[in-house]
Formats: structure tokens, C-alpha cells, sequence
């Protein structure tokens, strides 16, 4: 017998340009859940890729009980009895659950034709082991995120899985939903007797879950600990790779009259009288688990999706705002929280990306003034201190820190008083993370009031004046500076209202 | 990095093959035809194809945008048809030409509401839908009944010159200056390439998509209503049958000049290069009695190549790059 | 509960749309046997199914080519190659079996089915450029091997012609096909994992490769059945006819995409059923029949046709956005 159900050996996988996995190695014990962890780009997904057989390593070796095996694609490591269940669900929403579960396995008559009986028969049952109440033939575009999770475990039992790989599921879930998940996880592990690789951003998920972590960091294999033997300061410190307090580089600046009042804002189905206001100089954290409405919020701040009811007050005048035409010609900018999707043009260099949004300012007219963009775009190129061959340079060839700060002098080379940061330093580096942080505090101290969503706590307790915690839809806490600890606002995220403070 | 040096590779190489098509199809018709570089030959080609090609503008727009219309040839058909009955009708021709360009103009504009109302719908459908009703009005007024009797100056928009030059080539010439300097020096060009390249971005940048997207169907609408008031005046008459099939050449000069089919990118004087390329290929053919139909294999070939071309040439360079780094 | 709830009015939308056609069609044939009773005799419905019977074999491809996020400009220009191949083989070689005949009409189409699948799949083309040169190529090469003479009525065999003329048992033998098409694709859509998987490859192409599926090879096969059927409805359309010219069924592809359209299947991919896709195929051929029958000049087909699907789809987003509200109304109470 083997001490090691699954082993890899010093993987290495290069894309074009990059090595994503630089010489990592991994063990994964019979009937453990171990988490997987690091910070967003340290190699995670690849590493899962790896795994599942849909990346082929460039150097390196897996054994699965104790034989050394090759995956020629993700069939291979189907049938060796390995699943996924990914970040981003990965269901086919036309088709029904049953057919999400069998999808690959399919149940056959002996003639090979589909045994459409037998296959929703299986998944009823799957799905009752599992304790859901909806049927196998439910369409699964109709089915919440959670939900779909649940099926997409369904589906890993159906193939028999003794490795089942969770990347991130409790990310979109609510607290209920997620000990839904926690419930079957462990049920999974004791029942079924499967081998679970777990990867979270949440430290609870973990100190809950697991037994061992293996922390991933640049590409590279940092370590692996007992979770009984790590303290969760010594993890982000394995995370991060040096000490977190010298990210925060919080000035003090005078915080002065009211910008922004925002009253009652409601919209269908996101969320519901939102109250608060936003002073000069002010950085308000808004924090709350992923799906709780924090986006959503700022997204009719600036337009993208107007609210259905409430009132927005900028500088003391009700204003409707129906477009981020009208928000930005008021002086509310936003820096979204895909910088590659809905920031950027990635094919674009980044003189025309810094303009795009005011290329009317820097034209004649209607006619574009190169001279003049270029002047422009070389001065915040300078100021946010984008490492670039020049300011023409593709957005596509730089680095994940260097994007977002194109995004943020996108922001500066329009005329602002509020700034929305939608998770600013998500995925970018540490030298770019308090680069972009000291960005915020130069800017508050110049009298911007600065808006900024964050799920990282120690950003929140670390840059905000003031902190407004979100949990399904609703406003459920707001902290001072003074008042804010890490237990108050996950508490405020995941279990109670609080009472407003002051 | 990898990117940017495939991209601008082969569009570097795009241009120089546009102008190499073009030496090589005049070298081929004057070899043909001991007349053709005769500047009256020459003329008379180059008035022979133009006719559609005023369509090929906003469609390089909208087709940087990631969108397609299907419908602008039906809209060529109904907007003369209207013509053509209000002439009969007795209006005077002014008024004729204006209801013309109107109603093309208005064809433009209701496929752009619906595909900006209706975001769900891809521009695809909704204008294979109004090339079907549009069309089909244009047989309800007229059913197989043609259209005349348009004055006798009308004729000279199709057939006349000023000077030396075809009135078709001065105001062709005027619209490529202007959809040129639209799309490569004003801020609305800037604004499409960027919807082109990425939608959602361009929403957050305070960019009004929609409003973009709206002009430039309408624009669609607008410039069929030109190719209308030529291919009619060279006609000298009308019939709802008129420009079938035209939607689709036109498409495939725009893919042929660059235009990206994916969006973003596209010149548009490689855009008019590849007008020429056509044109003048059919135009050859001409002289040499082949027919029509043999142009249509060679377009369909190079439509397929002027896409595929690029991509093999972007496989190749990854693959090499792939393992240059290992 | 809440699930539940959710479920019902989910299923229920599933079906709203191929109820609504039936519906319609329904209404509108009572209304048109009410103005001329003539409609709804045996004749008369043979005639109608007769006349659906080609559309409707082609939407069966055309359902499967937009299942996988595609589309296909280029049957009506391949019906018109492999057809005029097939006649000109006929007219040329009288003694070739007609059986024979028809199988190079479908091994033709397939052909050019399978070049469009690889431009598409392996080549990265978009759909709508690789299948509109396959058209351009096709049309011309048509005229090029007819040297653009028509074959005509008498240069067919009898056996050739009586493929879409004969009948058995007093069913015309298109409509046998088409019956037959159908069955054959309800089962491999329905009751094969192959068929299933073109689904998935339209529904989400990404999770599809992830989760191993040949999305390429999906993709090929799609428009390979799309050039069979294109074929073997070449074929038929010129013993129909009884006349084969370089210009035949120019431009049937939209008729062929609108009938999908209204038939319930999504341009975006990955949803669209046997069912649908017939009585939208359905609905044309009645549109057609019927004017004549109810004194509306036939010049009114086009139009209609267009206004039609045109509602249809905007009908259907507005029924979609419904749901969606709905939804959302119960997320956050």
C-alpha cells in the first residue's frame, strides 16, 4: 500500500512567454482533504490542469498509487478517477442535470442507445444522497450557482471519483449555501472515501475543512503544513512572501465635505436600500462575500446598470444616473473589477488606452490630436510608474500590476471627485499592490473621496477611513476605522445585521 | 509580446498583398486586352462596379464591431422600388431621390433600434429577418411589375462624367475620404475600433455603445440608398428583384480588405483596394468572355484565404515561439 | 419549494415556445379552412407537406450547425452542385442505377460539408465568412460544370424523377424522407451520445473540451450531416423539378435559417429540438400554401415571412426577460 494516492513530482508547465509551474511537487493522502492555496496568478489552476490532464507538463511526473501515470487529455485522468469542479461552473446550461451529470459517461443500452431511464433514475438518487430538492431533469441554466456546484459533485460521484478537486466553490456562495457545501464535502470524505484537493481564498474554508495545505507562490512550491501546525499569520506570510503590514501605506488626510449620498438605492434582484455617504478625502471600504451585491451597487453608481429606485445626491443635487457617460461627466469614475475584460484594450497601446475615455478632451473638435493624446497619456504613464518599454507599448505586454495601473490612469486622466476601486489589487503582484495603494492615499490626500470594494480583509482594515460590509443584498454593517476588526466584519458578512455604528 | 508580433506581421503583409493583387490583375487585363489601359476603358470599368460599392463603408464599420448586416441589399431594392412608384406617381424626381435615400436611411435606423433594444438578438438574425420583410415589401407595392419613366437627367448619375471623370468616381471618391477620415482620424473611428475590441470595456469607458452602433446601421441604411439612386439610374428602371445576392458580395470585398471578422481592426483603404481587386477582376474576366460565374469561385477562394492565410500564419509563429521557449 | 416553484416555470417556458407555434399554426389553419374549405383535404395536405418536405429535411442540418454556435450559408449553392452533378450524370449516362446516383449527390454534399467543418474547426474561420466562400465557390462551379445549360425535363430518367414524384401507398415519397430524416435524427439527437454532444459543444464549447469532448470533431460532423442532407436534397429538388440550372434554390438558405429560427432554436447555441424545428418549417410551408387559398396575392409571402420570425425572436426575448425578472423578483426578498 501507498502512503500517497496521488503524487507529483517536480512539474514544470511554460506557456508561451511565461512558466506558470516551475518544478512543483504535491502529495495528497487517502481520505484527506487538503487545501491548495495562493494568491490569484501563483499557479493554482494551472496546477489543477495539470492534474486533470488538460495541460501535458513540460518536465515532470504523476503517480497515482504509486504508479507512474501520463494524461494524454482530460479522458485519462476521467478514468484514472480524477474530477474537477471548477471556479467558474463548468455546465452546459441547455442541457438538463442529468445530462450535466452523464455527460462523457453516458449510461447505454447494449444496442448503445442512451438509457435515458436509467440515467435519471442514478441522478435522482445522487441527488438525494446529497440532500437537494430539485429533479434530474431540471434544466441547469435554470439552477442557482450553488446548486449547480451540487451537481457538479453529483457528477463526480456518477464517475466514481476517489480524487475530487474543488477550485474554489464556496467563492460565489452565500454563508447557508456554503455549509450546504461544507456538509457535503465532508460527506463526500467519510462516506465515499474520497481523496478532496481543496483551493479557497477563505481561511475559514480551510481551518474547517482541511487537514494539510500546500501553498503555491509565484509558480513555485512554497511548502506544506499540518493545519494544526500553521498559524494563519504564517500562512499569509507563505502567501504574500514578506510581512503584510508594509502593503498598507495609509496616510492621514483631512476628510472633509460630503461628495456623495446615496439613499434607499434599490435594484431587482441585487440589492436593497443601500444608505451611506462619501466625504473628500474619505477612502469607504465596501467588503462582503463575492455575490453579496458590492459591485452590483457600484455598477448603478456609475451607470453600467441605473438602480430601479433611491436616490443618488452628488455634490448636494439629486442626480439620475443612467449611463457612465453621466456619471463620468459628473466626476464619478470606476475602475472595474475584470481589468482584462472590462477595463482594457489589450490589442491597444497604452497611450490610447489612458485616453479612450475622455478622447474628447484631448481632440480638436472631433478630430483626434495624436500630439496631444501622446503628451497626456506620457505624463500619467509617468506618475503612476507603469514599467513599460514606452507609453505606445500593447497592454497585452504587460504584466497584471502594470494593467491595472494603465486602468487607474485611465481614471486620472479624467476629471474626478469620486473614485470606485473594484477590487483594485486583485491577482496583481506585491510590488504593484502597494504601488496602487499608495496611488490611494496621494489621491485622498488631494481631496478624491475613494469608493473601494474589497474581499481582502487586511486591504480593508488596512487603507479604509471607514468600512461598509454588504451580505445578500443588504447593508449590514458600518464600521469606523477605530471600531473595524477582521471577527466584526466577517461577522457582518456572513451571520448578522449589526447596528450602524456611531 | 508574442501577440503583437503576429498581429502586426501579417497585417503589414495584408497591404502589400492587396496592392500585389492589384498589379497582378492589371498586368493580367492589359496583357488581356490591347485596349483596356485606354483611360475611356479604364473609366468605363472601374463605373461598371462601383455601383455597390458605396455599401462597403459602414459595413467595414459595423463589421469592426463584431457586427454583420444582411439586410442592406433588400434595402437597395425597396428604397428604389419607393423611387420608382413615386415617380410614377408623378412626383417630381427631387422629391423621388429624397423619399429614396428617406426610406434606406429609415431601414437602417429599425434594424440599429432593434439590435440595440433587443441586445439578446445577434445582428445576424434580426437582418436576415428585415432582408426578408424588407424585400417583400418591396414585391407587395410592385409585385413583377417594373418601375420607369424616370426624367432624363436621372440617367446621368449612372452614366455622365464631369470633365473627365464619371460622376460616380467623384462622388465615390468623396464618401472614401470621408469614411476614411471618420474611421482613422475622429474620435468616432477611435470609438468603434475600441467597441470592435472589446464591448464591455468600452462600456465602462463611458462610450455609448449603442448610440455608435445605431449610426453606423443607420449609415448602412443611408449608403444603400446611394448605391440605389446609381444601379436605378443606370437602369433606368426598377424591380423588386434588383440587387439580390448583392449583400453578400459586399460583405466579402470588406473581409477581402482586412477587416478584422472578429472586430477591431481594418483599414479602410485596403478596404477600397479590395473593391478595386474585385472590380476589376470582373472586369477582366469580362473582356476575355468569361463569365460572371467564374468570378464567384475566385471570390469565394480569396474570401476563404484572406481569413484562413492569417490564422495558419498565427499557428505557425506560436508553435515555433512554443518551442523556441522550451 | 422555492426550487420547485422555480423548476415549473422554467419547463414551462421550454415548452411555451414550441406550444405557441402549434398554437399559431393551429389558429391560422382554422382560420383558413373557415375562408376556403378546401384547405384542409387529404390533397391538399399531401401538396402542403409535399412543398415542406425539402425545407424541413434542411432545417434538421441547419438545427445542428446553430446547436454548435455555427452557421451555414453555403446548402443552397451545394444542393445546386450536387444536384446538377446528379442530373448531369443522369442526362450523360442514362444506364448509371439511380440509386448510385443518389449516393455520389450525398457523398458530394458531404464533401463540401466536411471542407466547411475543417475551414471552421481547424482553420479558426468564422462560420459565416468560411460558409459564404464555400457558397461563392460552390454557385460558380455549378455553372462551370453545367457550362451553364439547364437540364431539362426530358433529359431525366423516369427512375431519377420518380424519387420526389412516386409515392407509396398514396404518400409522396418526399414526405416519406423527410419522415424518415426525421426519426433518424430525433434518435441520434436524442438517444446517442454522440448527438448529445454536439449539444453540449454548442451549450458551453469551453467546459466541452475540458470535460474531454472532441469539440472539433462535433463540429465536423455537424456540418458534414448539414452537407449530407444538402446533398441528398439537391438531389431531390432537381427530380422535383425535373430541371436542373446553375441557379437553382438560390438563396433557400435563409428560408432554411428562418425556419429555425422560428422553430425555437437559438442562434446563440446549444438549444433547438426535433419538434421545433418542424412546425417551423411547418408555419413556412402553411404561409405559403395558404395565401393563394384566402385570395392574398403570393407577392405577400416574403413580407409576411419576414414580419413572422422578426416577432417571433423579438417575442421570445420579451418571454425571456420575463423569466429572468421573475427570478430575479425572489432573489432578494
Amino acid at each position: 500500500m501507498n502512503d500517497y494516492i496521488l503524487e507529483l513530482k517536480n512539474i514544470t508547465k511554460v506557456f508561451p512567454g511565461i512558466k506558470a509551474l516551475d518544478d512543483v511537487s504535491f502529495q495528497l493522502k487517502p481520505g484527506e482533504i487538503h487545501a491548495l492555496m495562493g494568491e490569484n496568478g501563483a499557479g493554482k489552476s494551472t496546477f489543477i490542469k495539470v492534474i486533470t490532464g488538460v495541460y501535458t507538463p513540460e518536465q515532470g511526473e504523476i503517480y497515482l498509487d504509486g504508479e507512474r501515470v501520463k494524461f494524454h487529455g482530460p479522458k485519462d485522468a476521467q478514468t484514472a478517477g480524477i474530477a474537477a469542479i471548477y471556479q467558474h461552473v463548468t455546465c452546459y446550461p441547455d442541457l438538463t442535470v442529468a445530462e450535466n451529470i452523464f455527460i462523457g459517461h453516458e449510461l447505454r443500452y447494449p444496442s448503445r442507445r442512451l438509457n435515458w431511464k436509467e440515467m435519471y433514475r442514478q441522478s435522482d438518487e445522487l441527488l438525494k444522497t446529497l440532500s437537494v430538492d430539485f429533479n434530474s431533469k431540471t434544466l441547469m441554466g435554470s439552477l442557482s450557482v450553488a446548486q449547480q456546484q451540487i451537481v457538479e459533485i453529483a457528477k463526480a460521484l456518477s464517475m466514481k471519483a476517489r480524487i475530487i478537486i474543488m477550485d474554489e466553490p464556496t467563492a460565489a456562495l452565500t454563508k447557508r449555501e456554503s455549509e450546504e457545501l461544507y456538509r457535503v464535502t465532508q460527506q463526500l470524505r467519510d462516506k465515499e472515501k474520497a481523496s478532496i484537493i481543496f483551493i479557497s481564498h477563505r481561511f475559514e474554508d480551510m481551518y474547517k475543512l482541511a487537514s494539510r495545505v500546500t501553498v503555491l507562490r509565484d509558480s513555485h512550491y512554497i511548502g506544506c503544513w499540518d493545519l494544526d501546525a500553521i498559524s494563519q499569520d504564517d500562512l499569509i506570510v507563505a502567501m504574500v512572501g514578506r510581512e503584510v503590514s508594509s502593503l498598507y501605506p495609509k496616510k492621514e488626510v483631512p476628510i472633509t465635505d460630503e461628495i456623495l449620498k446615496v439613499e434607499n438605492l434599490s435594484r431587482t434582484g441585487y440589492f436593497k436600500d443601500i444608505s451611506f455617504s462619501l466625504r473628500k478625502g474619505e477612502i469607504l471600504g465596501l467588503t462582503g462575500l463575492v455575490g453579496a451585491g458590492r459591485t452590483e451597487v457600484c455598477e448603478s453608481l456609475f451607470g453600467v446598470h441605473p438602480a430601479d429606485s433611491g436616490k443618488i445626491i452628488f455634490d448636494g443635487k439629486e442626480r439620475s444616473i443612467e449611463s457612465p457617460g453621466t456619471a463620468m461627466d459628473l466626476g464619478i469614475g470606476y475602475l472595474p473589477e475584470d481589468r482584462q475584460l472590462q477595463g482594457l484594450i489589450l490589442d491597444w497601446g497604452i497611450d490610447k488606452n489612458i485616453t479612450l475615455p475622455r478622447l474628447d478632451k484631448f481632440a480638436s473638435g472631433v478630430w483626434i490630436n495624436e500630439k496631444n493624446e501622446t503628451e497626456v497619456a506620457q505624463k500619467l504613464f509617468e506618475q503612476v510608474m507603469i514599467k513599460a518599454q514606452s507609453v505606445h507599448a500593447k497592454a497585452s505586454s504587460l504584466s497584471g500590476g502594470n494593467q491595472q495601473k494603465i486602468v487607474v490612469a485611465k481614471l486620472l486622466a479624467t476629471d474626478l471627485k469620486v473614485i470606485i476601486l473594484d477590487e483594485p489589487t486583485k491577482g496583481v503582484d506585491v510590488g504593484a499592490k502597494s504601488a496602487i495603494h499608495e496611488i490611494m492615499s496621494d489621491l485622498a490626500g488631494h481631496g478624491y473621496a475613494i469608493l473601494m470594494i474589497s474581499s481582502e480583509m487586511s486591504e480593508v482594515l488596512g487603507m479604509c477611513d471607514r468600512i461598509l460590509v454588504m451580505k445578500e443584498g443588504y447593508l449590514s454593517a458600518e464600521l469606523s476605522r477605530e471600531e473595524a476588526t477582521q471577527e466584526k466584519i466577517l461577522e457582518a458578512a456572513m451571520v448578522k445585521t449589526i447596528k450602524a455604528g456611531n | 509580446m508574442i501577440n503583437s508580433g503576429i498581429k502586426k506581421h501579417s497585417f503589414l503583409k495584408w497591404e502589400w498583398m492587396l496592392i500585389l493583387m492589384l498589379i497582378l490583375i492589371n498586368i493580367m487585363n492589359a496583357s488581356l486586352s490591347p485596349y483596356y489601359l485606354n483611360y475611356f476603358n479604364i473609366s468605363s470599368a472601374v463605373m461598371a462596379f462601383l455601383d455597390k460599392a458605396f455599401m462597403v463603408f459602414p459595413m467595414a464599420f459595423i463589421m469592426m464591431m463584431g457586427d454583420i448586416d444582411i439586410s442592406v441589399a433588400s434595402t437597395v431594392a425597396l428604397s428604389s422600388v419607393i423611387m420608382g412608384i413615386a415617380v410614377q406617381a408623378g412626383l417630381p424626381m427631387p422629391l423621388a431621390i429624397v423619399l429614396c435615400l428617406g426610406t434606406a436611411t429609415l431601414c437602417g435606423w429599425i434594424n440599429g433600434m432593434i439590435i440595440t433594444r433587443f441586445k439578446e438578438l445577434s445582428a445576424a438574425i434580426v437582418t436576415i429577418s428585415t432582408m426578408i420583410l424588407y424585400r417583400g415589401i418591396a414585391y407587395i407595392i410592385l409585385e413583377d411589375q417594373a418601375a420607369s419613366g424616370f426624367p432624363e437627367w436621372f440617367s446621368f448619375l449612372g452614366w455622365e462624367s464631369i470633365g473627365p471623370i464619371p460622376f460616380i468616381v467623384i462622388v465615390f471618391t468623396v464618401f472614401a475620404v470621408l469614411f476614411w477620415l471618420i474611421l482613422h482620424k475622429t474620435i468616432w473611428g477611435r470609438r468603434i475600433l475600441a467597441i470592435g475590441q472589446n464591448n464591455t470595456a468600452s462600456i465602462y469607458s463611458g462610450i455609448n455603445v449603442d448610440k455608435i452602433r445605431l449610426m453606423a446601421f443607420t449609415s448602412a441604411g443611408f449608403m444603400a440608398g446611394i448605391s440605389s439612386l446609381f444601379l436605378t439610374s443606370k437602369m433606368a428602371s426598377t424591380r423588386p428583384n434588383i440587387a439580390v445576392g448583392y449583400e453578400l458580395e459586399v460583405i466579402a470585398i470588406v473581409v477581402l480588405g482586412g477587416v478584422s471578422t472578429s472586430g477591431g481592426r481594418g483599414k479602410i483603404h485596403n478596404v477600397i483596394m479590395a473593391v478595386f481587386v474585385i472590380g476589376l477582376l470582373k472586369y477582366g474576366l469580362g473582356l476575355i468572355n468569361i463569365h460572371s460565374q467564374l468570378l464567384s469561385i475566385i471570390i469565394g477562394i480569396l474570401l476563404i484565404l484572406s481569413t484562413l492565410l492569417p490564422n495558419l500564419g498565427e499557428d505557425y509563429l506560436k508553435k515555433k515561439k512554443l518551442r523556441s521557449n522550451t | 419549494m422555492e426550487n420547485k416553484l422555480k423548476n415549473s416555470f422554467a419547463d414551462y417556458f421550454d415548452q411555451f415556445r414550441e406550444l405557441g407555434l402549434l398554437v399559431f399554426i393551429v389558429t391560422l389553419s382554422i382560420i383558413v379552412q373557415i375562408r376556403n374549405p378546401s384547405f384542409l383535404t387529404g390533397e391538399n395536405i399531401n401538396d402542403l407537406l409535399k412543398n415542406t418536405a425539402i425545407l424541413s429535411i434542411l432545417a434538421v442540418g441547419m438545427m445542428l450547425v446553430l446547436v454548435t454556435r455555427g452557421i451555414d450559408l453555403s446548402i443552397a449553392s451545394n444542393m445546386a452542385f450536387s444536384g446538377m452533378l446528379a442530373s448531369l450524370l443522369v442526362r450523360d449516362f442514362p444506364q448509371i442505377p439511380t440509386i448510385l446516383i443518389l449516393l455520389i449527390g450525398l457523398g458530394t454534399g458531404t464533401f463540401f460539408g466536411f471542407i466547411n467543418g475543417l475551414l471552421i474547426s481547424k482553420g479558426r474561420l468564422l462560420p459565416i465568412i468560411a460558409t459564404l466562400g464555400m457558397m461563392y465557390v460552390l454557385r460558380g462551379s455549378t455553372f462551370l460544370i453545367s457550362k451553364g445549360k439547364w437540364v431539362s425535363a426530358y433529359q431525366f430518367t423516369d427512375s431519377f424523377k420518380a424519387m420526389a414524384t412516386g409515392s407509396v401507398f398514396g404518400i409522396n415519397n418526399l414526405i416519406l424522407i423527410a419522415a424518415a430524416v426525421y426519426l433518424i435524427a430525433y434518435y441520434f439527437i436524442n438517444h446517442t451520445g454522440t448527438g448529445r454532444r454536439i449539444y453540449a459543444t454548442g451549450s458551453n464549447p469551453e467546459s466541452a473540451k475540458i470535460s474531454g469532448i472532441n469539440t472539433d470533431r462535433m463540429i465536423i460532423l455537424s456540418y458534414s450531416i448539414m452537407g449530407l442532407l444538402s446533398g441528398l436534397t439537391g438531389v431531390l429538388w432537381m427530380a422535383r423539378f425535373a430541371s436542373a440550372q446553375s441557379d437553382s434554390a438560390m438563396g433557400y438558405e435563409m428560408n432554411v435559417i428562418a425556419a429555425c429560427v422560428l422553430g425555437g432554436v437559438s442562434m446563440g447555441g446549444g438549444s433547438g429540438k426535433v419538434g421545433g424545428i418542424f412546425l417551423g418549417a411547418l408555419l413556412f410551408g402553411i404561409l405559403n400554401n395558404t395565401l393563394p387559398l384566402i385570395n392574398i396575392s403570393p407577392f405577400w409571402q416574403n413580407a409576411l415571412q419576414g414580419a413572422v420570425i422578426l416577432l417571433a425572436v423579438i417575442a421570445n426575448v420579451l418571454a425571456k426577460r420575463q423569466v429572468t425578472k421573475k427570478n430575479l423578483n425572489r432573489r432578494i426578498k
